[in-house]
């Protein structure tokens, strides 16, 4: 049935070139194809808005983007002050890893910022995420800690940074304390939103068992908060190395946004975008270990 | 003994400039040791509010519930509940599940295993203990929720529209189940349901409530459930003809009800 119903849809377009000139019907298609789509494969479900896989894509893009980075380069359009080649990239990187930067070596600069970065991340998650859910939980707490959170949470980190240092020196604790308070509120604010995610039907299954307000958080609330806690650290971690380079701007010696910093000032170009592409790599591998670990610890998340 | 509510009225207060609203009003209801009450009504009439009072979630307004004599103060161990649906621990696997209420009441971790494999295997369940329930079939996870439940050994089961999220066919599969699982216990249940049949099949007394305000508008006893337990066919009791009179004349009432209210 469905068969015959087919060669019945396809007939008029063939029938379609005989009637009109070649390129019309080409282009009648091309809007048909735009205006409605054609049934799905079987496997996948019709009309889920922007389904299909992208990793092909996205790869072309890369390579596509790399391709005219360097054609741009080697056919001398842009001045390397301005954009070096990615060959020139590639050779600072080397050039830095075996002789170091301003006496420091790459990893040194690497070791000192990711110390900073997952230092102050790790603080504000044990800080962050039992406060966010003692604000989810208690009315009293929440009413305390959401106006401060709230409001310095939208602040640039960069407008603080001269506060943190007149208050806490040029030392590493206003380093770390800056990248701290950039993490530590949307952990917090995750943790606390979290709370609510616990269908009211489990928290009432747990005390219809005689359970103490104890053991609804620790076998309820805490588990099923535990999807959005771990989404929160993600983007929190997310804001700690957007502001690290804010945090390396004053006194300090080492670190890959000191070496971005330093460079820029001498208008080493190669080096400022070496040092960017080693802090994205480092904050994407992180995002890695982070997304494998929350199909590890939630893989039950949005599933039921 | 057993569970008695006396004049029980449940009050919503005020909220949004729309006046307060009486969501159960003057009920008086007595369910006895072994009996399988069945309240039935449309949406609105205030049987999850009666549930919630029975379960100690809500207090009432005014009037008393008593279980055994003593009042209901706050949820207990001695009345579970049965959800529709979205009551399991998706990060726990069935028998995690099952043995949930008594690893909060504290029991040995051994003493849990075997109650819940008891109940594991009365419901069916067997081969699936360390599957995640989310990739159970519904009916599979309302059965793992009506284990969960018995393992407290409670005084009265308490089930709020158990099967609704189910298909029908599954669903007349779990009615039989449940029958034969209260048969078996001896449980006192309390059973919501908004489908007629059901109603009429499961219990042995039917309240029927009526909304605006939610009440008990009528009470039957009812002789079909004794009847699947004596052995009869589930659909031989269906098709019968008192059966059908029967359900005839509850649909009636609660229509003439909609249309008075």
């Amino acid at each position: 049935m469905s068969i015959v119903r087919t060669k019945e849809d396809a007939a008029p377009a063939e029938a379609s070139p005989a009637s009109a000139t070649g390129w019309q019907a080409a282009v009648a298609g091309s809007f048909e194809r735009l205006l409605r789509s054609r049934p799905t494969r079987p496997g996948e479900t019709y009309g889920v808005p922007g389904q299909g896989e992208t990793v092909v894509l996205s790869l072309v893009t890369i390579v596509a983007f790399v391709f005219v980075w360097w054609l741009v380069t080697a056919l001398g359009l842009v001045k390397p002050l301005f954009v070096p080649s990615p060959q020139a990239i590639l050779l600072k990187f080397v050039d830095v890893l075996t002789n170091g930067f301003t006496g420091t070596s790459l990893l040194a600069h690497a070791g000192i910022s990711a110390a900073r970065v997952f230092g102050a991340f790790l603080l504000a998650c044990a800080v962050g995420v039992p406060l966010g859910l003692a604000m989810g939980m208690s009315p009293t707490i929440r009413g305390i800690f959401d106006p401060p959170i709230e409001f310095y949470r939208p602040i640039p980190p960069l407008a603080y940074l001269p506060l943190m240092i007149i208050w806490f020196g040029i030392g590493e604790t206003s380093k770390v304390l800056l990248i701290f308070l950039s993490v530590f509120a949307p952990v917090a604010l995750g943790a606390k939103s979290g709370v609510r995610s616990a269908a009211i039907e489990q928290i009432h299954a747990a005390y219809s068992f005689g359970a103490s307000r104890w053991q609804v958080m620790r076998h309820v609330i805490l588990p099923s908060a535990l999807p959005e806690i771990l989404t929160a650290m993600r983007i929190g971690i997310g804001f700690g190395w957007t502001t690290l380079v804010a945090a390396e701007m004053v006194a300090a010696t080492k670190g890959l946004g000191y070496m971005v910093l330093t460079a820029s000032q001498f208008l080493q170009t190669a080096t400022v975008i070496m040092g960017i592409v080693v802090i994205a790599a480092i904050a994407y591998a992180f995002d890695m270990l982070m997304r494998f670990v929350e199909r590890r610890l939630v893989p039950w998340k949005g599933r039921m | 003994m057993g569970l008695e509510i006396r004049d029980a009225s449940v009050v919503y207060p005020a909220a949004d400039g729309r006046a307060p609203v009486e969501a159960l009003s003057r009920v008086d209801l007595t369910i006895r040791p072994g009996e399988f009450a069945v309240a039935l009504g449309a949406s609105g009439c205030g049987k999850s509010t009666l549930l919630n009072l029975i379960a100690g979630f809500l207090a009432p307004s005014s009037g008393d519930i008593l279980l055994n004599g003593k009042p209901v103060a706050g949820p207990s161990a001695d009345r579970s509940v049965v959800f529709q649906k979205h009551a399991l621990l998706p990060w726990l696997n069935v028998v995690e599940n099952v043995a949930f209420g008594l690893k909060l009441q504290g029991r040995p971790r051994a003493a849990r295993q075997e109650v819940a494999e008891k109940f594991i295997g009365l419901l069916g369940l067997s081969g699936f203990e360390t599957s995640p329930v989310y990739s159970l079939s519904g009916g599979m996870q309302q059965r793992v929720g009506i284990a969960r439940a018995l393992t407290s050994d409670p005084k009265l089961l308490l089930m709020d529209e158990p099967l609704g999220a189910l298909d029908a066919l599954t669903r007349e599969k779990a009615q039989e189940l449940i029958l034969n699982i209260w048969h078996e216990t001896q449980k006192s249940v309390f059973f919501i349901t908004h489908s007629v049949e059901e109603a009429l099949f499961m219990g042995t007394k039917l309240i029927v409530m009526s909304p605006r305000p939610g009440r008990i508008a009528h009470v039957f006893d009812l002789p079909f459930s004794k009847r699947f337990c004596d052995g009869q066919s589930a659909r031989a009791i269906k098709a019968s003809q008192d059966f059908i009179a029967l359900r005839e004349d509850v649909l009636a009432i609660i229509f003439a009800d909609e249309e008075a209210a």
